[in-house]
């Protein structure tokens, strides 16, 4: 009966939001072959990961879970700054960006 | 009652946008559809009231991390070739790996005790700077430093990467 009539305020309806947002970056990520793609799906798992915090965050009305989720968000952009630049590096080098061209140490 | 309505459509469309960013072809219609999806996680943000990190998301992945991947695939210049796919068979593996883990987490979800309370959205004022202003500056204060060396060696290890080599002059 609570659960009916707070199905979407209450908290389980966000961790399910965040549940399938992280199962699509997932998904993307094995799917997808384009390599900035893959860094856009695992940019999508973080946020998952950081509304899922912050849900839990104001449900028990503490704060360090916020604090964490900002210091996700840091290296998340620090993250995103290397792996960018390594991705035009190897693009001058192979002038691709499949990632399946990218298999020169498996041999 | 109607706050019940408003989030469940954020929850949708956010859900839908998100799938648009793994299903579109192109990769800057993915770029602009994850800008979307990082809008409305924003504005989940507020609906919990954390002020704070609705702001931060909105500054840094919204406005500084989505303007990068969007540079970076205008000076790339892809648009004349054709977007590398997964073959059917790995696509299927794919989406029944990520059905399954969708499935497990979902049956984590019903087993929990916390499910189906619903909390005061409205009244936690833990997300509010002042409060997490106090809490970075002094329990996280070594965490926040030690963020500025991160950033620089981010900073150095993108500059050098990213430089051109020098040519070999014959």
């Amino acid at each position: 009966m609570q659960a009916a009539s707070t199905i979407g305020t209450s908290l389980d309806f966000y961790l399910f939001v965040s549940f399938a947002l992280f199962t699509i970056g997932a998904i993307g990520a094995m799917t997808r072959k384009n390599m900035i793609v893959l860094l856009m799906c695992i940019e999508l798992m973080l946020n998952a990961v950081n509304l899922m915090l912050v849900t839990f965050s104001t449900y028990y009305n503490n704060g360090d879970a916020q604090i964490f989720v900002f210091f996700t968000m840091v290296v998340a952009a620090a993250e995103a700054t290397v792996g960018l630049s390594i991705i035009i590096m190897a693009y001058r080098n192979l002038k691709s960006i499949d990632i399946d061209m990218y298999n020169k140490l498996k041999n | 009652m109607s706050l019940q309505i408003i989030s469940i459509i954020l929850g949708s469309l956010t859900l839908a946008s998100a799938l648009m960013v793994v299903l579109s072809k192109h990769p800057v219609r993915s770029v602009i559809y994850l800008v979307i999806t990082f809008f409305l996680i924003t504005s989940m943000y507020i609906m919990m009231n954390a002020q704070f990190l609705a702001v931060v998301n909105m500054i840094v992945y919204a406005g500084a991390i989505m303007v990068l991947f969007l540079f970076v695939l205008m000076l790339l210049n892809l648009n004349k070739e054709v977007e590398p796919m997964a073959t059917r068979g790995s696509q299927l593996a794919a989406f029944i790996a990520g059905g399954s883990l969708f499935l497990v987490l979902i049956t984590a979800l019903k087993d929990t005790l916390i499910l189906g309370q619903s909390y005061r959205e409205n009244h936690s004022q833990i997300g509010l700077v002042k409060e997490l202003g106090n809490l970075l500056f002094s329990k996280y204060i070594v965490a926040f430093e030690l963020t500025s060396i991160l950033f620089i060696a981010a900073m150095v290890g993108a500059i050098l990467l990213a430089k051109r080599e020098k040519q070999i002059i014959e």
